[in-house]
């Protein structure tokens, strides 16, 4: 293989909500083909660098670059698996049309997706064991289902880089075995995933790298290398009072949260 | 009393409502779908100042420029509901009730003002207030007609971008589309549809076109695209119909009509839609309910059989019913029923399962307890494909999981163990291997 | 007693009612429900009004009441068979709505009731609809049964104060702690239902659904406190009142209406200029700030320069050459320190003052201490320092910045080897201990 390229780059980023600054000063490169944990605790930002990262939310300051390009030039290398929470599982529609909804960035605007995406979309619902369950309506399916089914979304993408939301929050121990299995898959193929998680006991089995954040970003690196006891005291230890003090300065005060 | 269809304005009228109920049928569907169903009620009234402005500046009542003002004016209504969701600590009702109420006032102070002045009192402004169908002539419905072609078409150009926004516009954004912009047309096309039923429908009625047809639509359908076709055909339908009730004289208004047509649509939908409408949900009810008290009692005597042994075949009625609380009449009934699928035989002082009610009662027995070890071991099977329609555990688990419960079922001796093939005295130990 | 007094009482009564309801209606964000039930209670009024032929009777209170309560009703039970709630209110109320507007054009000549007037009303008639006692006329009817109907809102929010406020705010809490949350629920709709009933006539429908909701949302946003917000409401609904009527008896255009604009026009301004949620408020403080971030720029600039070339002043030219992006931005900030006497400018260029030169040496001395504390404490690398401590610099107070003196230990030195200039206080301690060694 030639020299491995960066798959995400993360310069000086810093984000606010509602000009609150939640994440501050991140700076870090993540090499191609890896799987990397994101983790944290709850209101740590680790969604909210997700988001970010794709241009959801803006930047108070700093970027981000995926295979040095930003963010406009190469959606669709990147795939992006969303919480399950966050959708209406009510809607009328069924497991094969979501991950048809996978392909509708590649088919661009008002193109209408025909015979050949049905096709593909099955081969990626078949993928991940879910493609006697093609025509069931979404909310009949199980957690553990939902979330194959997203991930079935984000594998028809056709990434190279893949961010996805807490995949394993709240899935049957089957359905985290098969997602493990499918990210190392990917990894095989040399794309790099990026996976917020929340369980700390498996973060060394399932993940190279890992990224410890707590508003601030405190170690990114190989697992081996910068899980430990140390960082993740830093990580869980509570925030930093002046940082939280500081953030709730620049909430109240500052013009549009930073410049 | 087909006269309608002689009356060349009549005509006019009724293609007019029909295409109404087409175009706001189906973007309800997507207002509906993103829940922004009452946006179009706020929207409808915001638009009343609009028109009144039009109307002042042009001194014409014709529809065009009328139109336009009340889509400038439903535009900045939805504008400024949009704000202050955005830019206050008030939350989405307060936003849409705000805009409505004030808009709208506005909307009859200009109206009165208008009316005041003397010329006005032949403006016939105020018929976009309740509707008048009547009034609509050929070329009112020539606009409507591409106005509802327009929406029509924009619509099924960008289903697939509306799907997304409604179902996930956190993926939308992430894969490049902007849910902002999205939204935005959306909105767009629903205060064009909203702006253009008025004439016919009234302010307040309006609403309702985009409402109810998308409401009764979705109790029918698991997908969006029978969902749309649907409702535009409610919406089409109660049009229709609501226009051809009101020339059925009685005096009545079209507007009113029309919603109370489709309101029907929606009250059987929401009675005799199959699977979601309250009588298939009652059915299914009484159904399960009837199931499980049988399944209650062919598990009762088979239960009483293993107790007492395997030499009396004959339980009593007041044994059954004191295993598990069930109260007698229904106990009764359940029996009368296993009487007549002959899987019990009555007998003086009971009820004695036949061959076939031990081959049943051994099948519900098994399941039932494989069920209680699935809860139990739940944790270390591989069981991800949890199957919620299925009411057995074969249809419900792979096979390799199933033999394994049943090894859980005898390491814990509760396999059952009475078999109609195997005959009662001798039977329990042979029937071991039977249970695999 | 005059008949404008009377209007304006009455608008003023209906304002009050509604104000007080609608405060616990914006909290509970049922506020389209109030909306819906303000519409819906039409049917309600008609049937009554078929059946007992008379206005403002008890019957048709407790009639339109029991529609009110049925559409609350009607929506719970939808949003339960899973049409979601805002469908669930528009279903309903735009067909009971219907309804009544069917029954009004078949039977509105035979009953002597108007559509426009159940929708507008019409205040101006309210004098002219005298209740006698015997042969002794006691005043407007309007006025009685709206007064009538303040007092029972009143009543009722003030001895149920505390039970609505817990449910508006936690329900479920207020569910464990044994108020009955759904009974309260639909006594606050049926209530709204009879306000509206009584009001319908002399101010209408929509008036009634303006005065639920704007007045109670004009005072969210100008309260922090619930009792006042009520009362605000109530205030600002009197004066909707009061003003609308004048204006309407100058453009000569409905009353309920212009009210009812004047609600909204104070929402606007409430909207703008609530000095600490609105609009305007914020823009302005956001560009003091700006000003302000863009005059310390300056100063620390100057006071770097100072350190680092030991000029003591600077030219235009120097400050364009170094900040060629935002010379625009520090530029108008110059006559500002100018202006502050933190800056004094000659033919050559400019030069701090001395309280210009003390406060830039505390700029860059809370400056290099924040880079200290991300250094040292954050592990920060010491070339990522310079970004990070400049956006945030300016909104470290004095308080925070002595924290963080604190935890980083007094440092001297910046990361970088910078040095860090000691706070004024320890200069003039400083001073004062050389003065007494002296």
């Amino acid at each position: 293989m030639t020299g491995k390229r960066n798959a995400m780059e993360v310069h000086d980023l810093t984000v606010a909500y509602d000009r609150k600054p939640v994440l501050w000063d991140l700076d870090f490169t993540i090499p191609e083909g890896l799987l990397v944990g994101i983790v944290g605790p709850n209101g740590a930002g680790k969604s909210t660098l997700i988001k970010a990262a794709l241009g959801m939310i803006p930047l108070a300051s700093g970027w981000v670059k995926f295979f040095d390009k930003p963010v406009e030039d190469v959606r669709t290398e990147i795939g992006y698996v969303p919480q399950r929470e966050s959708v209406d599982w009510d809607f009328p529609t069924n497991a094969l049309d979501v991950v048809m909804m996978g392909l509708y960035g590649k088919l661009g605007w008002m193109r209408r997706p025909g015979k050949t995406e049905r096709e593909r979309a099955m081969t990626c619902l078949e993928h991940v064991g879910m493609a006697d369950y093609a025509k069931r309506q979404i909310s009949q399916l199980s957690g553990g289902q939902q979330q194959r089914v997203f991930l079935a979304r984000a594998l028809a993408q056709e990434a190279n880089i893949y961010l996805m939301d807490e995949p394993m929050a709240g899935v049957d121990a089957a359905t985290e075995r098969a997602v493990v299995n499918l990210l190392s898959e990917l990894r095989e193929q040399n794309k790099t995933i990026l996976v917020v998680h929340h369980d700390l006991q498996t973060v060394s089995d399932y993940f190279d790298w890992v990224v410890l954040l707590n508003m601030r970003q405190i170690a990114v690196g190989p697992t081996k290398e910068v899980f430990h006891d140390e960082n993740l005291r830093k990580t869980y230890g509570g925030r930093l009072t002046i940082i939280s003090k500081i953030a709730d300065a620049v909430a109240r005060d500052a013009p549009q949260g930073l410049r | 009393m087909f006269g309608i269809f002689d009356d060349p304005n009549a005509l006019w009228v009724l293609t007019g409502t029909t295409l109404l109920g087409v175009s706001a049928g189906l973007l309800g569907c997507f207002a509906f779908l993103r829940r922004r169903s009452l946006l179009g009620d706020a929207i409808a009234h915001a638009a009343l100042p609009g028109i009144c402005v039009a109307f002042l500046i042009t001194q014409t009542r014709s529809l065009g420029p009328l139109l336009v003002g009340a889509l400038i004016a439903g535009l900045i209504g939805a504008f400024v509901i949009q704000v202050i969701i955005k830019r206050t600590k008030l939350k989405e009702d307060a936003a849409l009730g705000i805009v409505l109420s004030v808009f709208f006032a506005f909307g009859i102070v200009l109206l009165t003002i208008i009316q005041h002045s003397g010329a006005g009192n032949q403006s016939g402004l105020d018929k976009y207030l309740f509707g008048q169908a009547a009034s609509l002539i050929g070329s009112d419905v020539r606009l409507m007609a591409i106005c509802a072609a327009l929406v029509c078409v924009l619509a099924l150009l960008f289903f697939k971008e509306f799907k997304l926004l409604c179902f996930d516009s956190g993926f939308a954004a992430g894969i490049g589309f902007r849910p902002g912009l999205l939204d935005g047309i959306l909105m767009t096309l629903i205060v064009l549809a909203v702006v253009v039923g008025m004439q016919a429908m009234g302010v307040i009625l309006m609403s309702a076109m985009l409402i109810i047809p998308a409401a009764s639509a979705r109790f029918w359908t698991e997908r969006l695209g029978t969902m749309i076709v649907l409702a535009a055909i409610f919406g089409a339908l109660s049009g229709a119909g609501g226009t051809f009730l009101s020339t059925l004289a009685f005096r009545m208004p079209t507007g009113p009509l029309i919603v109370v047509t489709s309101s029907v649509f929606f009250t059987v939908s929401l009675l005799a839609a199959p699977r979601k409408g309250l009588i298939a949900k009652g059915y299914h009810l009484i159904a399960t309910r009837g199931r499980v008290q049988r399944e209650n009692v062919l598990r009762s005597l088979y239960e009483e059989l293993e107790e007492t042994g395997p030499g009396t075949r004959t339980v009593t009625i007041a044994s059954v019913a004191g295993r598990r609380g069930m109260n007698e009449s229904n106990l009764r009934s359940t029996l009368e029923r296993l009487l007549r699928e002959g899987l019990v035989i009555r007998e003086p002082d009971g009820f004695r399962l036949t061959e076939a009610g031990l081959e049943a009662a051994h099948g519900v027995v098994r399941n039932h307890r494989l069920w209680e070890m699935f809860l139990m071991y739940e944790g270390q099977l591989g069981a991800d494909h949890v199957d919620r329609d299925a009411d057995t555990i074969e249809h419900f688990l792979p096979r390799e999981t199933v033999g394994e419960l049943e090894r859980f079922l005898e390491i814990h001796g509760l396999e059952p163990r009475l078999l109609p093939n195997v005959h009662a005295v001798d039977g329990i130990d042979k029937a071991e291997g039977g249970t695999a | 007693m005059s008949d404008s007094m009377i209007i304006i009482l009455t608008g003023a009564f209906v304002a009050g009612s509604c104000a007080l309801l609608g405060s616990f209606l914006v909290l509970r964000k049922l506020s389209m429900l109030g909306d819906a039930i303000s519409h819906a209670v039409l049917p309600g009024i008609v049937i009554a009004f078929l059946v007992t032929s008379s206005r403002n009777s008890l019957p048709m209170f407790v009639g339109a009441a029991l529609v009110g309560v049925l559409t609350a009703f009607l929506v719970q039970f939808l949003s339960h068979r899973g049409v979601q709630g805002d469908a669930a209110i528009g279903v309903t109320f735009t067909t009971l709505f219907a309804i009544g507007v069917i029954l009004v054009s078949h039977y509105g000549s035979a009953v002597d009731l108007d559509l426009e007037c159940v929708l507008y009303g019409e205040i101006a008639y309210a004098p002219f609809d005298v209740i006698f006692i015997g042969d002794q006329s006691i005043g407007a009817r309007a006025l009685w049964v709206n007064g009538g109907l303040f007092l029972l809102n009143l009543a009722f929010i003030f001895v149920f104060y505390k039970q609505l406020k817990l449910s508006a705010f936690d329900p479920e809490l207020a569910a464990a702690v044994g108020i009955p949350v759904t009974a309260f629920h639909y006594m606050l709709m049926g209530l709204v239902s009879v306000t509206t009933v009584g009001s319908f006539e002399s101010v209408g429908a929509i008036l009634v659904v303006a005065m639920i909701i704007v007045p109670a949302a004009t005072a969210y946003l100008l309260s922090e406190n619930l009792a006042r917000m009520i009362g605000l409401a109530v205030l600002l609904g009197a004066i909707s009142s009061v003003l609308g009527y004048e204006i309407a008896s100058h453009l000569d255009c409905s009353i309920a209406g212009a009210m009812a604009s004047v609600a909204g026009l104070l929402f606007s301004l409430a909207l703008l200029f609530s000095p600490r949620q609105g609009i305007v408020a914020k823009a302005m403080s956001r560009r003091g700030l700006r000003r302000q971030v863009a005059e310390e720029d300056v100063l620390l600039w100057a006071a770097r320069q100072r350190e680092l070339i030991s000029a003591e002043g600077f030219t235009m030219h120097e400050l364009r050459d170094t900040h060629p992006d935002e010379i625009d931005r520090l530029a108008r900030a110059l006559s500002r320190l100018i202006h502050r006497g933190l800056l004094a400018a000659d033919r050559d260029g400019f030069e701090l003052t001395t309280s210009g030169r003390e406060e830039g040496v505390e700029l860059l001395r809370r400056h290099r201490l924040y880079e200290s504390f991300l250094g040292d404490k954050l592990g920060y690398d010491t070339d990522h320092l310079h970004d990070p401590a400049d956006r945030v610099e300016h909104y470290i107070s004095p308080d925070d910045t002595t924290e963080i003196e604190r935890v980083t230990e007094y440092p001297d030195r910046d990361p970088q080897g910078k040095p860090i200039p000691p706070s004024q206080k320890e200069k003039e301690k400083e001073k004062e201990r050389e003065k007494e060694s002296s």
